[in-house]
């Protein structure tokens, strides 16, 4: 039974974008700041550090959830992915964030990330996701700048888009 | 809003884990999915020693049917549980609870006995478990007990656990035939914290009226069957009865008006559930 010291960092691998990484960390830190600050991959970001404002939201083994909830220990082997995962290339954007650009889903961008991570998972679960279930999804975000209209329908729309995709795929 | 620093065990049995426990004495906590306890260790009301990290142990990881209950042990995260096949028809009060408690994003690491064991006074959790009548197993490297959930609840975020113990499973009494559920909330946005939430069943031995968010601890009252006006002076008679508590969202009169007016409400469905 493996005793991790606390004042010592311990090595922590996980599955990070479709990569194997092994990082290092102190027992205390949170997922949040491993990926920001060890890993360098900045664009989950950070908000109120106990649960509430979704911003730090990603997707640990397909579902999401708050990085800043989450010892970076316990990701041992699991599968995370962050915003970084979405977009195909460094010109183009996902379908879900084609239509936060189109519905200007977005205005300072800070609540985006966690966002974007809830919603993907939503319409890959649910690819018939509909109003109310994208309401509920986004009841564990907050956005200061837009309200949640706009992001609504982009998610709306990413949702249609991505069924006529498979329509015509089939 | 990061934690003090702490020693953290991956134990591989239950055996290992319990004695990591014990031999932490009053330093030690277990850590399940987390979402109560890593904002308590965030903002550092919560400092402990040790953290003993359950979640690789399968053997808390099973929901199992028996007779006339349903166990759920203590690694089975919310979204486990409500994602069970047989959740409709043999938990259909928390069926029904399920959606406000917290978020989509916290129900997919919390687990059911975590949140059992925060004994937060307005979680949705322990009103039903509480409601039902349910039980908590518990566990130390010395022995085993099952305490009723109205007994474990003792206070604002206060439970009987010792030291050295750890919630095993929890226990919910499975829905009879002919009985009728119902769960309803009041709270500033979907998924925070209830100001007041409702849970009643409605079987042949009455009615139970579970409620959270207003004493410091899930409460649940035995009612009768009974006409509209001896229905709202129990309801009043309930209302009065409980330490209301008053806080920046809601005052201890508002509390007391919501028992009365979502707790006839909550009554009122289970009946309807029930024919």
């Amino acid at each position: 039974m493996p005793r991790m010291n606390a004042a010592q960092r311990h090595g922590v691998e996980f599955t990070l974008n479709g990569r194997k990484v092994r990082a290092e960390a102190e027992n205390r830190m949170l997922l949040s700041d491993l990926l920001r600050h060890e890993i360098g991959l900045t664009g989950t970001h950070v908000g109120c550090e106990h649960g509430v404002c979704g911003a730090c939201t990603v997707q640990i083994d397909g579902k999401p959830a708050r990085a800043c909830l989450t010892l970076a220990q316990q990701v041992r082997g699991s599968d995370v992915r962050t915003v970084e995962a979405l977009a195909p290339g460094p010109a183009e954007l996902s379908p879900l964030q084609a239509a936060f650009r189109r519905h200007h889903g977005l205005q300072c961008g800070f609540c985006t990330p966690g966002i974007l991570m809830s919603l993907d998972a939503l319409l890959r679960d649910q690819p018939d996701a509909g109003r109310e279930d994208i309401r509920e999804h986004l009841s564990g975000h907050l956005c200061r700048c837009t309200g949640y209209a706009t992001i609504v329908e982009a998610a709306l729309a990413a949702a249609e888009e991505q069924r006529k995709e498979e329509t015509t795929n089939a | 809003m990061k934690p003090a620093s702490f020693d953290f065990i991956c134990p591989d049995t239950l055996d290992e884990a319990l004695s990591a426990l014990a031999e932490a004495g009053g330093d030690g906590r277990i850590i399940a999915g987390g979402q109560s306890l890593v904002p308590m260790l965030n903002m550092r009301l919560a400092r402990p020693g040790v953290l003993i990290d359950i979640m690789r142990l399968e053997t808390l990881r099973r929901i199992e049917t028996s007779g006339d209950g349903i166990t759920v042990g203590a690694a089975v995260r919310q979204a486990d549980l409500e994602a069970w096949p047989n959740l409709l028809r043999d938990l259909p009060l928390l069926a029904a609870a399920f959606p406000w408690i917290g978020h989509v994003q916290t129900r997919a690491r919390g687990t059911v006995c975590g949140s059992v064991a925060h004994a937060d006074p307005s979680a949705e959790l322990p009103l039903s478990l509480v409601t039902l009548g349910g039980a908590v197993s518990l566990r130390s490297r010395k022995q085993k007990r099952k305490v009723t959930a109205d007994d474990f609840f003792i206070g604002m975020m206060a439970t009987n656990l010792a030291e050295g113990e750890m919630i095993e499973a929890v226990h919910f009494p499975k829905a009879r035939p002919g009985s009728g559920y119902a769960f309803r909330e009041v709270g500033r946005r979907h998924g925070d914290f209830a100001i007041v939430a409702c849970a009643a069943v409605a079987d042949d031995t009455g009615l139970r009226l579970g409620i959270a968010g207003v004493d410091d601890r899930p409460r649940v009252f035995a009612l009768p069957e009974l006409d509209d006006d001896q229905f709202d002076d129990a309801l009043n008679d309930i209302a009065w009865s409980l330490n209301a508590r008053e806080d920046i969202h809601a005052s201890a009169r508002y509390r007391r008006e919501l028992v009365r007016n979502l707790g006839r409400e909550t009554l009122r469905e289970a009946s309807r559930c029930r024919a």
